[in-house]
């Protein structure tokens, strides 16, 4: 009988030991990427955000309405010309995947080479928790009167190596559509491998998928995010 | 039957035993000597506080211990992002005076392993320091000996709360050393890459509402000091034009 509980013994700590290494702790639920390839090999992807319901959090000094309510935003003045906002981020499908923030700041000491924009500062990070997160310092300066364009700083484990842009744009709402969003900040990314990057015949020129991904439809459709 | 009885005495030993063994786990130790400090490059330490209540806003599913703050904000319940918890905050220089804001998304990591004292989360900073410009911090944490050290604790006291003194660096990666990543974005900090370190300080914790004074600190090691330099730099990418090709070489946008 002692050898039977021995051998209960070893299956018990067998079992625990091999849950513990086979079974997943955590399992995170993934939406369906839904990207596009493009013909220099990389893939386009569009995300958005609906206004007012995906905002997490408006903070500036000079908000007039902070969000949420009862938002404590620090009246210290280093935070003076600081603009922080936190998304919910939704794909093609419109189903939240993730979630952004928005980090504009006007800086006068940050140097003088962007001609009248000095030192203005427009971050994205997007976070996708089945992904990975991706950095973006987006130039100030709008293109053809309607977006502005940044190129990819970082990216973390899928985003790891790649190499590309995001483009942001404010597309108004119906206006008929009561109860509907008042509008979306339109996000389309484009990324390529870095390895991939390395090589000129990969990007041809006037890639019509990518002025595509980048206009969104046509720059006559959308403004320029508030 | 009493050879099956004494088949299932042995089995529930066995997985107690097993259990015991995953949580005292002597290989996961916490690592209270950060690699970035001892460096010749430029460190730079930003503090904050861990409690919620402390944050400019604190934010995840609604459902877990640490509630969010304030209490109107929006909850992220979608399945997605159910396991996401994103915070900012006031950070504060060495000199305890503030340096600028911090923004914290952090998710449960699919490849924490219990076996190996592995409970990790998959998140990254944003920093933006006025006057001097914006850092990415991308990072793998491992709370295993804060769970193990100051939640579990709190869970068989009969207060369901946890007083002591805890210090951890939570950062276990993706870096060789246990590091995480930084990448500049604007202003000095653009071209810049370096390591980062999280670590966190504990002396009270309770269940009802999760860290109660919990401070942490982020030490950012810049591997290139001459970063300004980069501002001069003219850029070689044909901005106004959305269908120009990437080159690995080509400049951060400014």
């Amino acid at each position: 009988m002692i050898k039977t509980t021995i051998i209960g013994m070893v299956l018990g700590i067998v079992a625990v030991f091999a849950a513990a290494y086979f079974v997943p702790v955590v399992d995170q639920h993934r939406e369906s990427s839904l990207i596009a390839v493009t013909p220099n090999g990389g893939v386009r992807e569009t995300f958005h955000i609906n206004i007012p319901m995906d905002r997490i959090v408006v903070g500036a000094r000079t908000a007039a309405e902070p969000v949420p309510p009862g938002l404590q935003w620090p009246e210290d003045p280093i935070l003076d010309g600081v603009r922080a906002e936190l998304f919910k981020l939704r794909n093609a499908n419109d189903t939240v995947i993730g979630v952004a923030s928005r980090v504009a700041a006007t800086d006068d000491t940050l140097g003088d080479t962007i001609g009248d924009t000095i030192g203005d500062t427009i971050d994205w990070v997007l976070h996708f928790p089945a992904r990975g997160s991706v950095f973006v310092s987006m130039r100030p300066e709008v293109v053809d009167g309607n977006y502005r364009v940044g190129r990819i700083s970082a990216g973390t484990r899928e985003f790891d190596d790649l190499d590309g842009r995001l483009t942001e744009r404010w597309v108004s709402g119906d206006p008929e559509e009561i109860e509907g969003p008042s509008g979306r900040i339109e996000l389309v990314s484009r990324f390529v491998g870095k390895s991939d990057s390395r090589g000129d015949d990969v990007h041809a020129e006037g890639d019509p998928v990518a002025a595509d991904a980048v206009s969104g439809g046509g720059p006559e459709s959308g403004e320029l995010l508030r | 039957m009493k050879y099956f009885v004494a088949l299932l005495l042995g089995f529930a030993t066995g997985v107690v035993a097993a259990l015991a063994l995953l949580f005292v786990n002597p290989l996961a130790k916490p690592r209270a000597l950060s690699p970035v400090a001892i460096s010749d490059n430029e460190l730079l330490v930003f503090a904050y506080s861990a409690v919620a209540d402390d944050a400019i806003v604190y934010t995840n599913d609604g459902e877990s211990i640490v509630r969010p703050h304030p209490d109107k904000v929006l909850q992220l319940w979608e399945r997605p992002i159910s396991r996401t918890a994103v915070f900012a905050t006031l950070l504060s220089d060495s000199r305890n005076q503030p340096a600028g804001i911090g923004i914290k998304f952090r998710s449960d990591s699919e490849a924490s392993r219990l076996i190996a004292g592995e409970a990790l989360a998959d998140s990254v900073w944003y920093l933006y320091l006025p006057g001097r410009g914006s850092l990415f911090v991308g990072q793998r944490e491992n709370y295993w000996s804060f769970l193990r050290e100051v939640v579990a604790p709190a869970y068989w006291s009969a207060a369901d709360n946890w007083k002591g003194q805890w210090f951890g660096n939570v950062t276990a990666g993706p870096n060789a050393l246990g590091t995480g990543r930084v990448s500049g974005g604007s202003g000095d900090f653009r071209s810049v890459s370096g390591e980062a370190v999280e670590a966190l300080s504990a002396t009270a914790f309770s269940l009802d509402v999760g860290p109660v004074a919990v401070d942490g600190t982020l030490t950012i090691e810049l591997s290139d000091p001459h970063a300004a330099d980069a501002l001069t730099a003219e850029p070689t990418l044909d901005q106004t034009d959305p269908d120009t090709p990437l080159t690995a070489g080509d400049p951060v946008l400014p």
